[in-house]
């Protein structure tokens, strides 16, 4: 435990960079805005208790939203998949519990759990974002469409970092 | 209590999952102004549906109270209402007597325009042409004199206030009968200016001011007003009286129209002595 605070200290820090600098100012057509910061949640621990991981992802939403200046808004989101993280686990568990210690990863897991865990997932707070974002539901298939193309550039970066950087140790 | 721990022990998870939204959904209400106002927006909605019934409700128990209200504003309506009153119009009988031929005959009228802030103020009636009025007669109140006829439609009467700077009425002091003419000075709704009195007259403050009857508008003896201030013109010739007036054209609404049964007869005499 001790030790893995650090990395994700870490870790939590320069998603959030990468997000404010890198991805926020990637907008392709001013319609995708990859949002790559979930990974933090996606990658905590199995063993990470439920009100510590909303609160992490709350934390980490609010961090976003005060660089973005929307304050709320990626909170609710990211929240909202931390609130999902468990049930997606239970649902998809290919295994009867998860090797206590250890955190999803595409090496430990397979490439078709990684991406079944990590599509619904980050599918759903892109979803709940756009729509917060937007308020109603009078342009639901413009959310939606937005929802899953960000979703696509989400879910490749998200892959090439488990190859390039999360390599097997 | 063990049990309600234990519930709250249970569902922490989704306890927590929900005070968190809630806090990010006020956050995200607080601090973003699209949201904000799109909230604020359905909530008044909302809102204005329950003030809606609620006042209906409230409407409905005062159900009483606004009855009663009502029936007090019909009796007091029906009271004052044209139909409770005996209709005697006596001014428009003409009376043929050889000794007394009747000079003038008062129709009743109501003012339904009035102004006193202008310079030269104007009012309108509700009788006109089809009524019996015509250009030049006189209008006054119970008060005191108001002003005269300047045109005339079918059913409609404009007067020249006395408040206006062109009109000039000869008036003269009940007292004395020495007689000038009144003009309005534009500045206050309430005084008169009674001018052209020679300067050895001695008028004091008091003094009743009425109508000469020199004009064949007014007939003689109409309330004016009552002096209010003397003042000795510069070139000290004439006099300058302030005359407060009897009527408050402020709160005017019925006059009575002078018709001068007489007044061809006079105005023809006149003219054809005038051109001679």
């Amino acid at each position: 435990m001790s030790k893995l605070l650090p990395r994700y200290l870490l870790l939590f820090i320069i998603l959030v960079l990468l997000q404010v600098w890198v991805l926020n100012n990637i907008q392709v057509s001013g319609f995708i805005n990859p949002y790559l910061y979930v990974l933090f949640v996606l990658l905590l621990p199995f063993q990470t208790p439920n009100w510590l991981l909303l609160f992490l992802s709350f934390i980490l939403g609010l961090t976003i939203d005060m660089f973005c200046d929307t304050l709320g808004m990626h909170a609710s989101a990211t929240v909202f998949m931390g609130f999902l993280r468990p049930i997606v686990l239970q649902v998809i568990t290919t295994r009867d519990t998860y090797e206590s210690g250890t955190s999803p990863s595409i090496h430990l897991l397979g490439f078709n759990w990684f991406i079944k865990y990590s599509l619904i997932l980050v599918f759903s707070h892109h979803l709940f974002l756009f729509l917060v974002e937007a308020y109603n539901f009078n342009a639901f298939y413009l959310i939606f469409w937005r929802t899953l193309v960000s979703t696509f550039f989400t879910i490749l970066l998200i892959v090439l970092s488990q190859y390039i950087i999360f390599r097997k140790k | 209590m063990r049990s309600l721990l234990n519930f709250f022990y249970t569902y922490h998870f989704i306890i927590l999952f929900l005070l968190m939204e809630f806090f990010s959904f006020f956050l995200l209400i607080q601090y973003n102004d699209y949201q904000k106002a799109s909230f604020l927006n359905s909530s008044n909605q909302i809102s204005g549906i329950v003030y809606k019934k609620f006042s209906s409700i409230s409407q409905y128990l005062s159900l009483k109270d606004k009855n009663l209200q009502l029936m007090n504003i019909i009796t007091d309506s029906r009271n004052t209402s044209l139909t409770s009153f005996k209709q005697d119009k006596v001014s428009l009988i003409n009376v043929y007597d050889t000794i007394y031929q009747q000079q003038y005959q008062f129709l009743n009228a109501s003012v339904i325009n009035n102004s006193v802030n202008k310079a030269n103020n104007f009012l309108t009636l509700n009788i006109g042409r089809k009524q019996g009025i015509d250009k030049g007669m006189a209008v006054v109140s119970p008060e005191g004199i108001v002003g005269v006829v300047k045109d005339v439609s079918a059913n409609y009467a404009s007067v020249i206030s006395l408040l206006n700077q062109n009109l000039k009425i000869s008036a003269m002091f009940k007292k004395s009968g020495y007689f000038g003419s009144i003009n309005w000075n534009g500045a206050n709704y309430q005084y008169i200016t009674f001018s052209e009195l020679p300067s050895h007259v001695s008028v004091s403050i008091g003094d009743t001011v009425i109508t000469s009857g020199y004009s064949a508008m007014f007939p003689k003896g109409e309330l004016v007003g009552i002096v209010s201030e003397v003042d000795k013109s510069d070139t000290g010739e004439f006099l300058e009286v302030k005359v407060q007036l009897a009527v408050d054209f402020k709160k005017l609404e019925h006059v009575m129209v002078i018709k001068n049964l007489l007044y061809q007869e006079q105005i023809q005499l006149e003219t054809e002595s005038s051109h001679e």
